[in-house]
């Protein structure tokens, strides 16, 4: 088991290196590496349904380069033109975990927003760092990130902003010598009224073995308003744990809608909290896994305060050998009385060696709430493709308009224009092996 | 045109095509006709190629080519159209695109350029208007909920749009109203032309009360057992299908 010592003689050594760097999150940092330290990865999954369906010891196994120097990686031209960008988007971009001045285009003074990076900030708002994303949780991987990580953002929403000026944050990995681990971080803090829409964006360029362990924190004051647009885009060598934990008040609304176009392991663990009566949070996806890709929708809600209201639709799209989880999970408290939930997770299979394992269940402790869920998997539907072929399209054609159509129900809740327009460029960018 | 040489077809391994003659020359309407399970609806299929549909023998001569040795888009393509009996609906894809692309697809296969954005929408708006479909109806997704009657003028439209050679209407009349019946009669009637052929299937001679076909061919137990002129059709209305099926017994 020397390698196992080697990798937690890394985790440690980066740790320390952050306590001796000495930043405000010292004290939060010693209770994460306690933590991790004491639960480790989740490699068990034996009665561990958090874990049941995604097997974690490829990324426990590898050993990674933690403490990275910027190197003579891609230029900012080579990586801008596959990167999700818009020139009015605001953006503060991580490459190989290290802030990117070039691909970064924040502190313009623009109203309504302040983004500053973790590593180089006396806000006071960094004090609810942790706050959201506990350290105490079942897994290791968020403790993890807190006790390591080196930079990341804190981003304050305190106006409104509109869809085609949103707020970008990019992690971009690149190709290495040596697998690396990184861990981006962001705080998100849309204060009372506020109105924007934040895109977060996890991308990798690399052939290789990566490893991203993200966490992401997001307040959502009362009144406020904040749609989230989360891009997954991972090499099939890559592994990718996304923690994100949203806490909502009174009358506030959050959206997310996430995209996972691939990682050979990428799990988003969704939790959020609606913590006020009269909130409304809508949680959108589409994954899309081929070859040996393993993506796990990990999603869940609760509800804890009543007239709330919460809706989910995914939608997978799995070729090849890949492997899709979604796992969506409702809790209504005994207090949530009118909740209305509804949740949906709808699969297309395009392959024999394809699997999706769907689970969306309800917990409801009120009596008094209107809940609804369902699942479903299938193939294409050979009416339709000889619909279409009777009108003289050949199968290539059919296939492609068929798929970006499923896919495209997902893509249009996301008002930013500019970023429908890369999603769709990367749907069809995987379409040559998504076919019928 | 189309020449079809003592047929037989099966689907799920039952023959349902039994020895099934038949020529249509261009500019012809043949109305087919039949009580349920003679294989109407089978021999629509087998001509535009549904995959589970199976040739054993015979052929299908069309314009001196096989057709049958031809994949369902190229039949679309060299202009053979199935009007459906039941419309497929294609959720998210928009009408216009849907269209664009196979009268696109279909030019290609001619050797001609694809249409430019402005051309294609100005042949859209003039054939909606031919066929007296709502504009508001086919801005949406192919064929989501429209009902029987907008389902059916929709594939009228698609008709129209791709101009074919030869229409095959599969029981384009069940599930309609009469209004619908007759606003769908009336496009097909536009829609003749000395250079394409109609061949409605139908079980009842309703449809042909608007649409006065060339030839009626009376198809039982996968053979066709009469063929006659368009008072054939008021004969079938008149004494039903049971002499023919005694015919075909015989």
């Amino acid at each position: 088991m020397t390698s196992t010592l080697t990798s937690t003689d890394r985790y440690q050594a980066a740790y320390q290196e952050r306590i001796a760097v000495g930043d405000q999150f010292s004290a939060l940092r010693e209770k994460a590496y306690r933590r991790f330290e004491s639960v480790g990865f989740p490699v068990a999954r034996k009665g561990n349904e958090r874990w049941k369906y995604t097997n974690i010891a490829p990324i426990a196994r590898a050993e990674y380069q933690i403490s990275i120097t910027a190197d003579s990686s891609p230029t900012i031209d080579e990586i801008r033109s596959q990167l999700p960008f818009g020139d009015t988007w605001q953006t503060i971009a991580f490459v190989d975990g290290i802030f990117s001045e070039g691909l970064s285009t924040v502190g313009d003074g623009r109203p309504g927003v302040s983004i500053e990076r973790l590593s180089a900030t006396d806000s006071p708002l960094t004090s609810e760092l942790g706050s959201i994303a506990q350290v105490d949780e079942d897994d290791g991987f968020g403790a993890l990130n807190t006790a390591v990580f080196a930079d990341g953002a804190v981003i304050l929403l305190n106006g409104e902003i509109d869809a085609e000026s949103p707020v970008h944050v990019l992690f971009v990995t690149t190709e290495r010598s040596q697998p690396t681990m990184t861990s981006p971080r962001v705080l998100v803090i849309a204060e009372k009224f506020s109105k924007a829409v934040l895109i977060e964006s996890h991308i990798g360029l690399e052939s290789g073995v990566q490893f991203s362990n993200a966490v992401t924190e997001v307040a959502v004051g009362e009144g406020a308003s904040l749609s989230h647009y989360r891009i997954l885009e991972k090499g099939h060598e890559s592994f990718h744990i996304g923690t994100t934990r949203v806490r909502q008040e009174k009358d506030s609304s959050y959206t997310s809608v996430s995209f996972a176009f691939g990682a050979r392991i990428g799990r988003d663990d969704l939790h959020v909290l609606l913590d006020g009566p009269g909130s409304e949070c809508t949680l959108n996806g589409l994954y899309m896994t081929s070859a040996s890709d393993h993506l796990d929708n990990h999603i869940s809600l609760t509800h804890a305060k009543p007239h709330a209201t919460s809706k989910q639709l995914y939608k997978g799209i799995l070729t090849g050998k890949s492997k899709a989880v979604f796992s969506g999970q409702v809790l209504v408290e005994k207090d949530a009385q009118k909740t209305y939930a509804v949740q949906r997770d709808m699969n297309l299979l395009l392959s024999d060696g394809a699997e999706v394992d769907t689970k969306p269940s309800l917990l409801i402790y009120a009596d008094d709430v209107q809940c609804f869920h369902g699942a479903a998997a299938g193939e294409v539907d050979e009416d339709a493709i000889f619909y279409m072929l009777s009108r003289g399209l050949d199968r290539e054609t059919a296939s492609r308009i068929l798929i970006t159509a499923y896919a495209d129900e997902i893509i249009n809740h996301v008002e930013t224009e500019s970023l429908r327009a890369h999603l769709r460029k990367s749907v069809d960018k995987l379409l040559p092996v998504f076919h019928f | 045109m189309l020449e079809v040489s003592n047929l037989h077809a099966s689907v799920a391994d039952t023959e349902i095509l039994k020895g099934l003659s038949l020529t249509v020359n261009p500019g012809e309407v043949h109305a087919v006709m039949g009580p349920n399970g003679g294989g109407k609806s089978t021999f629509a299929n087998v001509l535009a190629g549904r995959p589970a549909y199976v040739v054993n023998s015979g052929s299908v001569n069309y314009f001196g080519e096989d057709l049958i040795a031809k994949t369902p888009d190229v039949r679309a393509k060299e202009g053979i159209f199935l009007a459906f009996q039941y419309p497929v609906e294609l959720p998210g894809v928009r009408f216009w695109q849907f269209m664009k692309a196979a009268v696109d697809a279909k030019r290609k296969h001619a050797g001609e350029k694809e249409l430019a954005v402005r051309e294609f929408d100005n042949l859209w708006k003039e054939k909606a208007t031919q066929v007296k479909i709502d504009p508001e109806l086919i801005s949406r997704s192919v064929n989501e909920g429209f009902s029987g009657g907008e389902k059916k003028r929709a594939e009228m439209l698609q008709l129209a749009l791709l101009e074919p050679k030869l229409a095959i209407l599969d029981e384009t009349d069940s599930g309609l109203d009469v209004d619908a019946l007759r606003t769908v009669a009336t496009s097909v009637n536009e829609l003749r032309s000395p250079d394409r052929s109609f061949l409605v299937v139908t079980h009842y001679q309703r449809l042909l009360n608007y649409l006065t076909p060339d030839f009626v061919h009376i198809l039982v137990d996968g053979r066709i057992v009469e063929s006659g002129g368009a008072e054939l059709a008021v004969t079938v209305e008149d004494t039903g299908y049971d002499r023919f099926i005694k015919a075909g017994v015989s």
